[in-house]
């Protein structure tokens, strides 16, 4: 009797620790899905059934342990895919670029970038396309950043904007959008001549990214055609591209949002303290919370500025990027509070409040 | 949202830790148009609570103006993206989804039903474990649902779930689902799927989704999600043998030299013997490099960097394998094409053949057949159109390491680009080399008259045409050799008009002329042999003697020969150069038949009577001669 009442606990704690169903591993060591249930019940078997039972599972466990201590969990994966992307684009492309943002995706890209390529440094510099209205801590981390991980750091400010005087308050944030990031983007692009740009972008965060490719092909007029796209098989990226022409590269097309924020707790990674809450003086407008970022933010008569407990889900231009308020003072704390909320992640974007398909039609124009 | 996980709100330490275990599956979904697709995949996140509050606002606004479902929400619009998609309510391209749950992270390829969108289908299956094919109960196995089983079952997945959806419309009846179900496993007999899984199931409200239907008491399966969750597709085992295709020399500095790249099938361990293929070169594991410090061993889908213990040329391009057990190498393959441009393909135009790491220039040497996806059967076709599925051999400039692809989906496919636009207007999956390395010692084989005739893809042989002047051994020649041509073979000619105005412009047509001239043909037809041609001598050679001296020049069933048997006065007849005139004139000395003897051969391999049959026909017999002894047996044309 205790060989079987034995046999079945071994076989419930593989089952627990393999993850398979106790039907399933009735099946396998048994040949039957309701085996162990039976037993369980008081079921008996012959002695050489029981045998056989018990040596196959024996083999199983061995397997098990050998196998968990090589599985791949899923961040693994998707760590490998995005080297496996990088990797391929700094082989094939002739003057490739990492689009660095700041923000939380990007710095989880520049830390895959660090990896992919250790122990050289990675084989292309960072662009930043800077709109002149980011949040000071952007710049001052971005600066920081490029400096120790070593890479060459390019900066590109759309001039004409600037002659223009353009900014989010004066021309709106549909305008401003698209001269200093837009049109940023393409100048900076077309005066270095990079052939292959990588971006952050995830296929979760929007529903026309989620068809995007991973090597997403653009016009010489940096357009994207989504009815054109290359088809994508495999790992096998084509990354062939005529003189003017030039890809966009998403080596976090896989990653969710809550990915992402997990890979960030466990490897550590570095981000601007802008995403944990903390008092920061705060005003109101039309229902968003806008930072007092610096003095030219015009504060109107019936606005005043109060201090909150604040924290940034998305980080872009200040006067664009709501801040919710929050208590999450550390990265746990970020991630509890995204896993229990229940609105998506882009309405803090003022962008996206458009009609339904705005995100791709932007990007139809040249739109990262 | 997802995962109403305690822990969240309790312990979000514990819950990050308990998340990273999480393993990770693919999936695609696939069905006609109208199946339910869509439906079943949001209703998949709609269950598994994994829609926020703005998305399901915002559907409940959209399925009011746009929705198909009348008061009900139309979960099809969460995924279906594009706008042109929504305006023609379907799916035009393959949009990739993702969620997770307890136990596993999932990514679902949606791909679309429509017929011409072949090619989306297989791009999501390609990176797929497990597909759903969805069936509409009310209309059973469509020619849709078999050209998908189809198109996965080429691509490689080895698990099935047959979804009959839309049970709800015949209130569960369990007999309308054994039906389907049995169509479904008679046809797939010839798929080649490891598991086939059958659910009942209604997406639009939810049964067997997510959880067990209580309208379908009869199914004791698992419900969609369970076996997702569940299914064990690690086929993957460590036990395959190692393969790493180098995607980036790694140089950071003179001291340090290391190859990137992402294990394709197997393990390594530090100190491992392995061999580079296509060079050959051999060498040892010295250190596995990772950021996060040196590994011991790494395994199939990890990107790592190895060096080795010697310094050996390697680069791009290059496969890494265990050196007991190397990959194969070659430029000329069998493989299924799939084809996916507007414009169609040409054999024998130029392309470039991208592998995982490798970039070639290639075409098409030949075009089998196409296979009809409906009832699988093979079709006589010159080119292959958008979406159509092709066998083919290939030919490439410059050979790959590779194994097929049914045992390494990752080293055994291939994307083809044009050259000019730089689309990609195809992909592949190789079957096997057409020209077999039958070991892996590449660097010490030889070239040798089977090396080189194996390249021609024949069996090299010398046909040796004997009969009187003006007997129509020319003719018959003649045709043979531009019949073999046709059929792709490597052939030359010896006659009288190439070789008696050069070679053998010294002999005249004495006794001992005519041997030393058959002699020096003999020696020139036994170095094309030996060089692989398919060898042709047509020369009168009146003696037995000598004939038998050239076929004791070459190796057994290397000599075929064929006399071409006209009588004298029939020849004589036809005289078409006027020879046998001048002959009895006595303007012509030692004329074979007139003056000289001519010794028919005893046992000839093949006689020809060409009072009795055309020369045509002649040719014909000796090419099917030459096909029946094996001859012609490379690779099929």
């Amino acid at each position: 009797m205790s060989l079987i009442t034995d046999f079945i606990a071994r076989a419930e704690v593989f089952a627990k620790e393999s993850g398979q169903s106790l039907s399933t591993v009735s099946r396998k060591l048994l040949n039957d899905g309701k085996g162990l249930s039976r037993l369980k019940e008081g079921g008996q078997c012959t002695l050489k059934t029981l045998d056989a039972a018990r040596a196959k599972l024996s083999k199983m466990e061995v397997e098990l342990t050998v196998n968990s201590s090589l599985n791949m969990t899923h961040l693994d994966r998707l760590e490998a895919e995005s080297i496996h992307i990088m990797r391929e684009v700094a082989a094939q492309c002739d003057n490739p670029v990492m689009l660095y943002s700041v923000g939380k995706d990007s710095s989880v890209m520049l830390h895959l970038a660090e990896k992919a390529f250790y122990p050289s440094k990675p084989p292309f510099p960072l662009m930043h396309v800077d709109t002149t209205w980011k949040f000071k801590e952007m710049i001052e981390f971005r600066n920081r950043r490029a400096k120790a991980v070593g890479m060459d750091l390019i900066v590109h400010i759309n001039q004409d904007g600037v002659r223009d005087g353009v900014g989010p308050f004066t021309h709106g944030s549909a305008v401003h959008t698209d001269v200093m990031k837009t049109q940023g983007l393409k100048q900076a692009l077309d005066a270095h001549k990079f052939d292959a740009a990588f971006g952050g972008a995830r296929r979760d965060e929007e529903k026309s990214r989620a068809k995007e490719r991973i090597f997403s092909f653009r016009s010489e007029a940096h357009r994207w055609d989504a009815k054109n796209q290359r088809p994508e098989l495999w790992n096998i990226y084509n990354t062939r591209v005529n003189k003017g022409e030039s890809m966009r590269v998403f080596p976090l097309s896989n990653w969710t949002e809550l990915d992402i924020w997990q890979y960030i707790y466990k490897e550590k990674i570095d981000i601007p303290s802008l995403y944990l809450s903390k008092k920061r003086p705060v005003v109101e407008k039309d229902g968003v919370l806008i930072l007092v970022d610096d003095d030219r933010m015009p504060i109107g008569p019936n606005e005043k500025v109060e201090e909150k407990m604040v924290r940034f889900r998305t980080l872009g231009c200040y006067p664009l990027t709501g801040a919710v308020e929050s208590e999450a003072v550390t990265l746990p704390d970020v991630i509890q509070e995204m896993l229990l909320t229940t609105t998506s992640e882009r309405q803090g974007r003022v962008i996206d409040q458009d009609a339904g398909a705005s995100m791709e039609q932007k990007k139809e124009e040249g739109y990262f | 949202m997802s995962h109403m996980d305690d822990l969240i709100a309790k312990d979000i330490h514990a819950y990050l830790t308990a998340q990273e275990h999480k393993s990770f599956l693919r999936f695609i979904t696939c069905g006609s148009v109208d199946d339910g697709k869509s439906t079943l995949i949001g209703r998949l996140l709609y269950d598994a609570k994994l829609i926020y509050e703005d998305q399901l606002a915002k559907i409940e606004t959209d399925s009011k103006k746009s929705g198909t479902q009348g008061d009900k929400i139309d979960l099809a619009l969460l995924v279906d993206g594009l706008a042109a998609e929504r305006e023609q309510g379907i799916t035009i391209d393959v949009a990739y989804r993702f969620f997770s749950t307890d136990k596993r992270k999932f990514i679902v390829a949606d791909t679309p039903g429509h017929v011409q969108y072949t090619r989306n289908m297989a791009t999501g299956a390609s990176t797929a474990d497990v597909a759903v094919l969805l069936i509409d109960a009310r209309y059973g196995v469509q020619d849709q649902t078999r050209r998908h089983a189809y198109i996965v079952s080429l691509l490689g997945v080895k698990h099935v779930v047959v979804a009959i959806n839309k049970m709800d419309l015949n209130g569960f009846d369990q007999s309308i689902y054994n039906e389907i179900e049995v169509e479904f496993r008679e046809f797939a007999k010839a798929l080649n799927f490891a598991e086939i899984t059958c659910i009942p199931m209604s997406a639009l409200d939810g049964d067997n989704v997510t959880t067990q239907s209580e309208n379908a008491p009869w199914y004791k399966g698992p419900s969609l999600l369970d076996y997702l969750e569940h299914v064990d597709v690690n086929a993957a085992s460590l036990d395959a043998p190692f393969r790493m295709p180098v995607q980036w020399v790694n140089r950071p500095n003179l001291n340090f030299r290391g190859f990137s790249g992402t294990i394709a099938s197997g393990t390594v361990s530090v100190g491992d013997e392995i061999i580079v293929i296509p060079s050959g070169k051999r060498s040892s594991v010295k250190e596995i490099v990772t950021y996060g410090g040196n590994k011991d061993v790494a395994v199939e889908g990890m990107a790592v960097t190895l060096t080795l213990t010697d310094e050996i040329d390697i680069s791009r391009g290059d496969i890494i394998c265990r050196k007991d057990h190397p990959s194969e190498q070659s430029d000329q393959f069998q493989a299924h094409i799939l084809w996916m441009d507007e414009r169609e393909l040409y054999p024998g135009r130029q392309y470039l053949l991208k592998t995982t790491n490798k970039t070639v220039p290639a075409s098409v040497s030949n075009l089998k057949h196409r296979v009809d996806i409906n009832d699988f059967s093979e079709v006589a076709a010159k080119t292959l159109g958008l979406n159509e599925i092709g066998v083919t051999t290939l030919s490439l400039s410059a050979p790959i390491a590779f194994d097929p692809y049914n045992i390494n989906r990752n080293t055994g496919s291939f994307i083809i680009i044009d050259k000019q636009t730089n689309q990609t207007v195809g992909v592949g999956m190789i079957e096997y080399a057409l020209r077999r390395a039958s070991n892996v010692v590449w660097q010490d084989l030889d070239v040798n008259k089977a090396v080189r005739s194996e390249q021609k893809n024949q069996k090299p042989v010398l046909l040796w045409f004997t009969g009187l002047s003006g007997s129509g051994k020319s003719t018959i020649a003649n045709l043979v050799e531009k019949k073999l041509l046709d059929l792709g073979r490597h052939t030359y000619t010896l006659d009288g008009d190439n070789v008696r105005h050069g070679l053998n412009r010294d002999l005249g047509f004495t006794k001992e002329d005519r041997v030393e001239n058959i002699r020096r043909i003999g020696e020139v037809a036994r170095l094309m042999v030996d060089a692989g041609l398919i060898t042709i001598a047509s020369f009168i050679s009146p003696y037995r003697a000598e004939r038998q001296m050239a076929r004791g020049l070459l190796a057994e069933r290397e000599f075929v020969e064929i006399y071409v048997n006209t009588p004298l006065d029939v020849a004589e007849k036809r005289d078409v150069k006027g020879l046998y005139a001048k002959a009895r004139a006595g303007e012509i000395k030692n004329f074979t038949g007139i003056d000289s003897e001519y010794q028919a051969p005893k046992n000839p391999e093949i006689e020809v009577n060409t009072v009795k049959m055309s020369a045509d026909k002649a040719a014909e017999m000796i090419v099917a001669y030459l096909e029946k002894h094996g001859y012609l047996s490379g690779f099929e044309t």
